[in-house]
């Protein structure tokens, strides 16, 4: 059969997921072979090179927003799932508590502790390895904690009087010395080659130095001593590099016959600021017949300026007089990621380090694979 | 810790080993671990027609894996189960035409995967790059 070619309105309508007053349609994916009559769809690495853009709009040393064009969700998904549960990164794992008699518990206090998002030396932290915990059955399997495998982290603070304050003062923290235990108050401890990668500026240190952890009265004491390990946020929500990671799809705004007048302003009132534009409609507009403008020349149109900042509301689709005027939908293939870092790594590095923990997954299994062949 | 690419296992009498001699280590200890962690053929599997399971993996690779092989035209059908939430498994089942074996068209998916991972990191970093390149000019001009 001699293979089909699909007209470009079938092409981009195949690109839209619908969405309607009360339903979204035309949800899935439809390229594969098979699916549409002598069509290929077959997987071509040079078709995907093709179709496949990156668009950055914003690029943050924590923050970045670009868009991934010409990807099924399934491997976009791949990537977010993957920024939020399987980069490693390093938290506080084991808390030794040598003295503790503040009023707030050891396992909450270690559990607050856990969650403080530590940063360093990105070149130490590739270069740490696991720390394999020890199972139930054998307590010994664990690993030795070493200079490769767990940072050591000190919390030694007493809270004392403060001989200088006025007598009249009621504000802690002047009244009393170390009355509050900020994440700055932790110190780090190199131990062997620790001490060639994290060093200065590349020391281990809380990202943000202002994390209040604990509050003290004269005479409490706080000694312990914290070891990092890394780990993946599958395991732990500690361990996730990203604050959020997340993707939306491109909306898609189409006006398919004219809104004129004060139908306009109200229209591009129904969208977030911007969206929507107003343009007069033009001589040549007006003379062509069954265009909709005869005879409203110089009148207001309402036109798409910029579907990216639409919120798919549908409020528009609850009014009546834009009944039929207007369909909504969103690019099935264009992805508005957003990835915010907890501050141990780059943004843009997280992505691309999720990449490469797919394609390690991959490599992997085909080792397996092999294994299972032989 | 289930679903991690990279190798837990780590032995004790290493702790004093050079980083190369390390690094060395690490690699046969991934292969050992690939040792215990094999893809599993579930009963009933025919040449064209078998069920793998694979431990540790969730959503993000069985989705991903099920849209590379499903792009394969040799396939006659491709999908893929988490048959309880509570045990880190996944089930992909395949099923070929006569022109290939199940197997395979597993090996071919994983591969067309990891050819996109790499045109996706080529593509991103050179998006990026310009980006910045053209931010810089603006934050100069």
């Amino acid at each position: 059969m001699a293979p089909l070619v699909p007209s470009q309105a079938e092409l981009d309508r195949r690109r839209i997921v619908d969405i309607n007053p009360e339903t979204v349609s035309n949800i899935p994916s439809t390229d594969f072979p098979g699916h549409w009559p002598g069509e290929s769809h077959e997987w071509s690495l040079d078709k995907f090179k093709e179709g496949f853009h990156v668009d950055f709009h914003n690029n943050e040393q924590f923050e970045s927003s670009f868009s991934l064009i010409g990807l099924d969700a399934s491997i976009a998904n791949a990537f977010r799932r993957i920024l939020m549960a399987e980069v490693p990164s390093v938290a506080i794992e084991y808390v030794f508590v040598h003295n503790n008699t503040s009023v707030i518990q050891d396992e909450v206090l270690a559990s607050r502790l856990g969650l403080i998002p530590f940063k360093g030396s990105v070149e130490g932290i590739n270069w740490m390895r696991w720390f394999k915990k020890p199972t139930d059955d054998d307590p010994e399997s664990g690993s030795t904690p070493s200079d490769y495998n767990t940072i050591v982290l000190r919390l030694d603070v007493e809270c004392t009087k403060n001989p200088n304050a006025a007598p009249t003062e009621d504000d802690p923290r002047k009244l009393y010395k170390n009355a509050h235990i900020y994440a700055k108050d932790i110190t780090f401890h190199p131990v062997g080659r620790q001490e060639q990668f994290f060093v200065g500026e590349d020391a281990i240190q809380p990202v943000n130095p202002d994390i209040l952890v604990a509050k003290l009265r004269p005479g409490q004491k706080i000694d312990m001593e914290l070891h990092c390990v890394k780990g993946i946020g599958a395991d732990h929500a500690k361990f996730s590099p990203v604050a959020t990671a997340t993707y939306r799809l491109m909306p898609d705004i189409q006006i398919l016959r004219p809104i004129i007048g004060e139908d306009a302003k109200k229209f591009a009132k129904c969208f977030p600021h911007g969206v929507i534009g107003l343009e007069p409609v033009t001589r040549q507009e007006a003379a062509k017949k069954g265009s909709g403008y005869e005879g409203h020349e110089g009148e207001m149109k309402a036109v798409v300026r910029d579907a990216f900042n639409d919120t798919v509301s549908r409020e528009c689709l609850r009014h009546e007089e834009f009944q039929g005027k207007v369909k909504l939908g969103r690019v099935r293939d264009h992805f508005i990621f957003n990835i915010e870092s907890t501050g141990q790594f780059e943004s843009d590095t997280l992505f691309l380090e999720s990449v490469k923990v797919l394609k390690l997954k991959c490599a992997r299994w085909k080792r397996g694979l092999m294994d299972l062949t032989r | 810790m289930p679903g991690s690419v990279h190798s837990q296992d780590q032995d004790q009498f290493m702790m004093d080993a050079a980083p190369q001699e390390q690094e060395q280590q690490f690699d046969q200890e991934d292969e050992l671990e690939l040792e215990e962690k094999r893809i599993v053929v579930l009963p009933g599997a025919t040449e064209t027609a078998a069920s793998f399971q694979f431990e540790g993996e969730g959503h993000t690779l069985g989705n991903s894996l099920r849209y590379a092989i499903m792009k394969n035209p040799q396939v006659e059908f491709c999908g893929y189960t988490i048959p309880h939430p509570s045990e880190s498994k996944m089930n992909l089942r395949i099923q070929t035409y006569d022109t290939t074996n199940a197997i395979e068209a597993l090996e071919k998916g994983l591969e067309s995967l990891m050819d996109l991972c790499d045109v996706v990191t080529e593509k991103f970093t050179s998006a990026r790059d310009s980006f910045n390149a053209a931010e810089a000019d603006k934050m100069s001009s």
